[in-house]
C-alpha cells in the first residue's frame, strides 16, 4: 500500500546537507509509490524547499521562526509535531546526524512509536519495510521491521544514494504555523572547532591517524592529504588517548562509526575496536610500517612504509593528478 | 541531590561477534559496563562529592547484570537497582527499556539523570531522550562538561565536532560523550564496600506494568555478519612508484577519487 513518509531536511551554512537528499531517497523507497513530504524547520529556510522537490520530495512543509535558527529539542519537536498533526504521515525519516539522533527518540516517545536508528539500507518485501542496521558498531548487522504503528527511522549518511536532481519537478510547498513552546535548554554559544572543514560522519574521504602519527603536529600532513581530497581527518583511540587530537575525531566502537567511499589509515595498527568503526568503508587504504599490522587485513590497498614519507608523497601525487585533469 | 545513572551491561569491545542459531553468541563472552555509561557513573560520583546526595545506578536486564552493578558500586555509587524483565519480555528494544525506566523513575524526584550517549552493542542512543520525554524533563545529549550551580546547569555539548555552550535547569537528563571525564577504576576497599551496598531487584509487576505496556515496537528478522573481505593488494617496489600506482588504482580500479 502506498504510504506517506515525511523526510526531515537539515541545513548547514544556508545549504541543505547531503544527508537530506539521502533521507528523501530512503523515504521514497518506503513510500512505495505514495508521497514523500519534505520538512524544513529553521529561521529562513523556504528558499531551500524547491531543491527538496527537485531531489524527490513530492511536497514540502516549512516551519519558520526566529527561534528555530538554532536546533533545540523543544523547539524542533514542537515544529515537527505541528506538521505531523497536519499531515498524519505513516512514517518520519531523519538523518542519523547529531540533530536526528537528538530529536528522533523524543518524537518517537511523544508518538508512542518504535524507532529504527542508523539504517544503512531499506528494502520492501510485500508490504513490509525492512531496515538493515549495524550492531556492535558494525561487527554485525540486523534486519529490523516496525510491525505496527509509525515507521520512524534515522538514515546513516553516505549509504543510500540520493535520487537524480530533476529541475523540472514541481510540488506543493506550504508553510505551517508555529507557536514557540517553552525552550528549556538555551544555547548560549557555538564554538566550531573544525570551521569550514568537512564533517566526519558525512565525509566521502577520511584520512585517519593512529599512534604512529606520534604527536599533534604529526597530524598536519594528514590534514593536507585530506584537504587535497576534500575529506576529513579522523583518529584511532590510541591517538586520542595520547592527546594528539580531540576525542570528537575518534573512530571506532567507542567514537564514531564511519562508512566513507575512501578511508586512508595512517599509522593505525587496526585494533578490533577501531576496525568496527571503519571496516565497512567502501575502499580502505592502509599505510603502516608494520607489515603484520591487523589493518592490512581489511585494506583493499596497502603500502608498507613510514607514513611521514608516504603521506606527503601521496599528497603531491594527487595534486599533480588534479592539475593534469583540470 | 538525587543522582540517577542509567547503565547497561554490554559485550567487551575486545569481543569478536559470532553467531549461533541466527543470533549473537553470548556464551563465554566478557562483559563490561557500557563505556559511555562509565562516564555517566564517574560524573555522577564527582557531582555528589561536591554537592552531596546519593548516586543510584539503575539497569534494565537480567540477573547477570548484578556484576556490572557491583562494579558501579565499587566505583563509588551508593545504591543499585536491577529492573529484571527477563521473565516477562523477550527481545525488548529501546522502547521497552525506556518504558520500564520511565515507570521506575516517575516518582523518584531525580534532580539529574545521567546515562551514556549510546550503547556499543545496540547503538541506537534512544533510551536517554525517550526517558526524558516520558518524565517531561529537558535533556542534553553528548555532553563533555557539566557544572551544577543550585538548580542551574551549565553544559558543553559535542555536536559533530563543534562545542555548544548550554544553560538549562534541573531536573534534567544528560547523555555522556567521550572526553567528559576519565572513569576511575574501583579500588580494593571500594570493591569490599560494594558487596554490602544495597542492591534492589524489581520486576515488571513491582512497577505496575504489564508485558503489553513495554512490549517492543521493533522486530529483528535476522542478524548477520559482514562478508569477509578478499585479501588486499599490498603494493611493491620503490616507494614513489607505489604511491603513483596507488593513485592510479584509486582512480581507475576503485574509482573513488
Amino acid at each position: 500500500m502506498p504510504k506517506k513518509i515525511m523526510a526531515v531536511g537539515e541545513m548547514r551554512d544556508g545549504h541543505l546537507r547531503q544527508i537530506s537528499f539521502e533521507t528523501i531517497a530512503a523515504a521514497k523507497k518506503a513510500a512505495q509509490g505514495g508521497k514523500v513530504i519534505g520538512v524544513l524547520i529553521g529561521r529562513k529556510v523556504a528558499t531551500l524547499a524547491e531543491e527538496m522537490v527537485q531531489c524527490g520530495a513530492d511536497e514540502v512543509r516549512i516551519v519558520e521562526d526566529e527561534t528555530l535558527g538554532q536546533y533545540t529539542a523543544d523547539g524542533f519537536a514542537r515544529a515537527l509535531t505541528v506538521v505531523v498533526e497536519q499531515e498524519q504521515p505513516d512514517g518520519i525519516f531523519f538523518g542519523h546526524t547529531a540533530l536526528g539522533k537528538d530529536l528522533s527518540p523524543k518524537i518517537a516517545a511523544k508518538l508512542d512509536a518504535g524507532l529504527v536508528s542508523d539504517a544503512i539500507s531499506i528494502e520492501v518485501k510485500g508490504e513490509e519495510v525492512i531496515f538493515t542496521r549495524p550492531i556492535y558498531a558494525g561487527k554485525a548487522f540486523e534486519k529490523v521491521t516496525l510491525p505496527e504503528g509509525l515507521l520512524i527511522a534515522t538514515i546513516r549518511p553516505n549509504n543510500i544514494n540520493p535520487l537524480p536532481k530533476d529541475r523540472a519537478r514541481t510540488g506543493d510547498i506550504s508553510s505551517v504555523s508555529y507557536s514557540v513552546p517553552e525552550l528549556r535548554v538555551v544555547i548560549q554559544e557555538v564554538v566550531r572547532k573544525s570551521a569550514g572543514r568537512v564533517d566526519l560522519s558525512e565525509a566521502k574521504v577520511i584520512v585517519a591517524g593512529g599512534r604512529g602519527v606520534k604527536s599533534a603536529e604529526g597530524f598536519q600532513p594528514l590534514q593536507e592529504l585530506a584537504d587535497v581530497l576534500g575529506g576529513a581527518v579522523g583518529a584511532s583511540r590510541g591517538a586520542c588517548d595520547a592527546d594528539y587530537c580531540d576525542y570528537s575525531l575518534q573512530i571506532g566502537q567507542t567514537g564514531k562509526v564511519v562508512t566513507p567511499d575512501l578511508y586512508i589509515a595512517c599509522g593505525i595498527s587496526g585494533a578490533i575496536q577501531h576496525l568496527a568503526g571503519m571496516s565497512n568503508s567502501k575502499v580502505i587504504v592502509a599505510i603502516n610500517k608494520d607489515p603484520d599490522a591487523d589493518i592490512f587485513k581489511v585494506a583493499d590497498y596497502g603500502i608498507i612504509g613510514d607514513l611521514f614519507e608516504v603521506v606527503p608523497l601521496l599528497t603531491e601525487e594527487l595534486k599533480k593528478a588534479k592539475a593534469v585533469s583540470s | 541531590m538525587n543522582l540517577y545513572v542509567l547503565m547497561k551491561r554490554t559485550f567487551d569491545t575486545e569481543e569478536t561477534i559470532l553467531l549461533s542459531d541466527g543470533s549473537v553468541q553470548e556464551d563465554g563472552a566478557e562483559w563490561i559496563i557500557n563505556p559511555y555509561d562509565e562516564y555517566a557513573i564517574e560524573e555522577a560520583i564527582r557531582i555528589r562529592d561536591v554537592h552531596g546526595g546519593e548516586v543510584i545506578v539503575v539497569t534494565v536486564g537480567s540477573d547477570e547484570a548484578e556484576k556490572q552493578l557491583r562494579t558501579a558500586l565499587a566505583m563509588g555509587a551508593d545504591r543499585a537497582i536491577l529492573l529484571d524483565i527477563e521473565d516477562d519480555i523477550e527481545n525488548g528494544d529501546a522502547y521497552t527499556t525506556a518504558r520500564v525506566l520511565t515507570e521506575y523513575l516517575k516518582d523518584k524526584k531525580a534532580d539529574l539523570i545521567l546515562t551514556g550517549n549510546v550503547t556499543i552493542d545496540g547503538g541506537s542512543g534512544q533510551v536517554g531522550p525517550r526517558v526524558a520525554e516520558g518524565l517531561d524533563i529537558p535533556y542534553v545529549t553528548t555532553i563533555t562538561e557539566i557544572e551544577i550551580d543550585g538548580t542551574d546547569a551549565l553544559i558543553i555539548r559535542d555536536v559533530e565536532g563543534a562545542a555548544e555552550k548550554i544553560s538549562t535547569t534541573l531536573p534534567l537528563l544528560v547523555t555522556c560523550q567521550q572526553g567528559l571525564n576519565e572513569p576511575r577504576y574501583p579500588s580494593l576497599p571500594g570493591i569490599m564496600k560494594a558487596k554490602k551496598k544495597p542492591l534492589e531487584k524489581l520486576e515488571l509487576d513491582d512497577l505496575g506494568l504489564d508485558e503489553d505496556d513495554a512490549a517492543p515496537k521493533t522486530k529483528t528478522l535476522e542478524v548477520f555478519l559482514p562478508s569477509q573481505k578478499a585479501a588486499g593488494h599490498i603494493l611493491q617496489g620503490e616507494l614513489a612508484g607505489q604511491v603513483s600506482e596507488l593513485v592510479t588504482l584509486l582512480r581507475s580500479e576503485a574509482k573513488v577519487i
